[in-house]
């Protein structure tokens, strides 16, 4: 029982590292088929294990899992949340269950949710009009710089073909602009860590499409000079892009839309505790102001004069950005969460973030060199090695934090511990940092030692990736 | 932790290195260790003209991914293609079999790089 035992079925032998797929039994079947025979086989290589063992594995498997259902998991930036099991409930309902493609005069009850949960994030971000469609918080930021684009030709404006991006920004931003065309232009990050107002001077002129911030930024702060930063960025005729990743350290509070944003995407998954997915089907909804609601994604949702609801193409729309309205079932429960905790419970949930990151961040003996913080804080492990250090946090139990980024903080220790956990967990987290702060490199560097997988081979993971079980000797 | 800065070599600040005779560029023992084990590098093609201080290829190690910038403008001539396979050799022979690109240039932009002495203070 020794490294990467989870991917095992069977018991343990020279095969230790077989997955379940390559325990195959090999049936011949027979099939007609008018393919060539070059592109069919007779073999099906399937597993054929018995029920129990087949049981076990999964259950083993899923005992080897640690997620937000098995303790804290205070990965910075990503926000990760509990998933309310009424939200699960409310999507899996049969009447939610519904083909998109039907009638509109049939489909007024899924239209009528969709208005009201553009009604909803319009208002909690301060926006005029809100599109559903984006399937993901990147896809909602490549959607938001193609308003942009299509809002300056519109204006014969063009020529714009530069985004700025503050250094410190999230690694979507840069791509999100460069996949819309645009030349990225990194702006650096002030000594305290937020917006340098002369390095932005320096950066805006005739050629700026937009800049696109997260406020509070990747650190944690909240750009205190953000009005200035809108009327710069205005004044040299671009556009504010909102990164809605921290948005859940404002709700009820502050907008994005009052800060003179013009476009923002909501990170349904961060801020109003949608799965994260895994890679599954997400929703990365985008708000916009009034003179950019035209441009929005086909197609879009609105009420009626007589009450009812139906879909219309915006006058300029950019078109699809997705299938049919977005992915339904993660719009049911953002809603079902923002209806469920109201203007109250949101502004709550927001608060409670902001605490729990500040009290947790004051119980730690790793120093914190900026701040003051919102819903999530970096401390540096200062001379340990913060890879090391989340993996000897495996060790106590506790997933770690978000590590060596951003990087302006040296082997930052980026930490978010969300607005659910107790003030117990909070303390237990805190025993876990201040456990590890305390040991020796030799320690860190052995790490894990605790757990089902050791210390995984990152360098001969990056030089020769096996990306699929063929690959497999 | 002393470094290797091999004597005949002209430098960077930015930790590459030009061997003047050759016109091979690759990355210090400073750069690499600073960088840990390499995984991948990206290189241009031969052909591609090259100005010097301007970005020419990445290195990406386990910890960072790094720009690497031109010592002196000039054509490339020749480009390492076991780094393919092999990044790791920027790790273990990094004056040596890691070599990144061989250039063609003009003697005179040699000026504006470093001798040994030099950048062995800067790296010390």
């Amino acid at each position: 029982m020794e490294h990467y035992d989870q991917a095992r079925y069977g018991p343990a032998g020279e095969d230790t590292n077989e997955p379940l797929l390559s325990e195959k039994d090999q049936t011949t079947v027979e099939v007609d088929s008018s393919l060539p025979d070059d592109l069919t086989r007779d073999e099906v290589e399937l597993p054929s294990p018995e029920e129990p063992e087949l049981a076990r594995h999964y259950v083993r498997l899923s005992q080897q899992n640690y997620g937000v259902d098995s303790g804290p998991y205070p990965l910075g930036s990503c926000t990760m949340k509990y998933n309310p099991r009424f939200t699960e409930e409310a999507a899996a309902l049969p009447d939610a269950a519904v083909h998109p493609d039907r009638s509109e005069d049939s489909l007024q009850g899924t239209l009528e949710l969709l208005g009201d949960l553009q009604d909803y994030l319009g208002r909690i971000g301060g926006m005029d009009a809100v599109t559903l469609q984006p399937p993901a918080g990147a896809a909602g930021e490549f959607t938001g710089i193609l308003v942009a684009e299509a809002y300056h030709e519109a204006n014969d404006e063009g020529h714009r073909d530069e985004v700025i991006v503050p250094d410190a920004a999230h690694g979507t931003n840069f791509a999100s602009a460069a996949l819309g065309g645009y030349d990225v232009v990194e702006i650096p990050s002030g000594d305290d860590g937020r917006v340098d107002l002369e390095a932005l001077e320096a950066a805006l002129g005739e050629n700026t499409a937009a800049l696109m911030l997260t406020n509070p930024n990747t650190l944690g702060l909240f750009e205190r000079d953000i009005e200035t930063i809108a009327e710069m960025v205005h004044d040299a005729g671009g556009l504010l892009y909102y990164d809605g990743a921290n948005l859940n350290a404002l709700l009820g509070r502050a907008r994005p839309g009052d800060m003179g944003f013009d476009i923002m995407h909501f990170n349904v998954h961060k801020t109003f505790a949608t799965p994260h997915g895994g890679g599954g089907p997400g929703a990365g909804p985008v708000g916009v102001t009034d003179e950019l609601a035209d441009f929005l994604p086909d197609p879009h949702v609105r009420e009626g004069d007589a009450g009812d609801y139906e879909l219309y193409t915006p006058e300029h729309s950019v078109g699809k950005v997705h299938g049919f309205q977005g992915n339904w079932p993660v719009l049911v429960k953002a809603f079902a969460y923002i209806d469920r905790l109201g203007d109250d419970g949101l502004a709550d949930a927001s608060a409670k973030a902001v605490l729990n990151a500040n009290y947790l961040a004051e119980q730690l003996d790793y120093e914190i060199p900026l701040g003051p913080f919102h819903h999530e804080f970096v401390a540096s492990a200062g001379d340990q090695d913060a890879a090391d250090v989340a993996k000897r946090m495996l060790d106590y139990g506790v997933h770690p934090p978000t590590t060596k980024w951003p990087e302006l903080v040296d082997e930052a220790l980026m930490t978010e511990p969300t607005e659910v956990e107790t003030k117990d967990n909070l303390d237990d987290l805190a025993d876990a940092f201040n456990a590890v702060a305390a040991e020796d490199d030799e320690t860190l560097e052995s790490a894990p030692n605790r757990t089902t997988a050791r210390r995984i081979d990152q360098t001969t993971a990056a030089r020769n990736p096996r990306l699929s079980w063929h690959d497999l000797e | 932790m002393s470094f290797d800065v091999p004597d005949d070599l002209q430098y960077l600040e930015s930790h590459e290195w030009i061997d003047p005779e050759t016109g091979r560029v690759g990355i210090s023992d400073f750069a690499q260790d600073e960088l840990g084990d390499v995984v991948f590098v990206e290189l241009p093609g031969v052909g591609d003209d090259l100005e010097a201080g301007g970005e020419f290829g990445v290195v990406e190690s386990i910890k960072a991914v790094s720009d690497i910038y031109a010592p002196v403008s000039g054509e490339v001539t020749a480009v390492n293609e076991d780094l393919a396979d092999q990044p790791e050799l920027v790790n273990e022979d990094p004056f040596g079999d890691g070599w990144l690109v061989e250039l063609d240039f003009d003697d005179a932009d040699l000026e504006d790089t470093l001798d040994a002495d030099e950048y062995h203070d800067q790296i010390a």
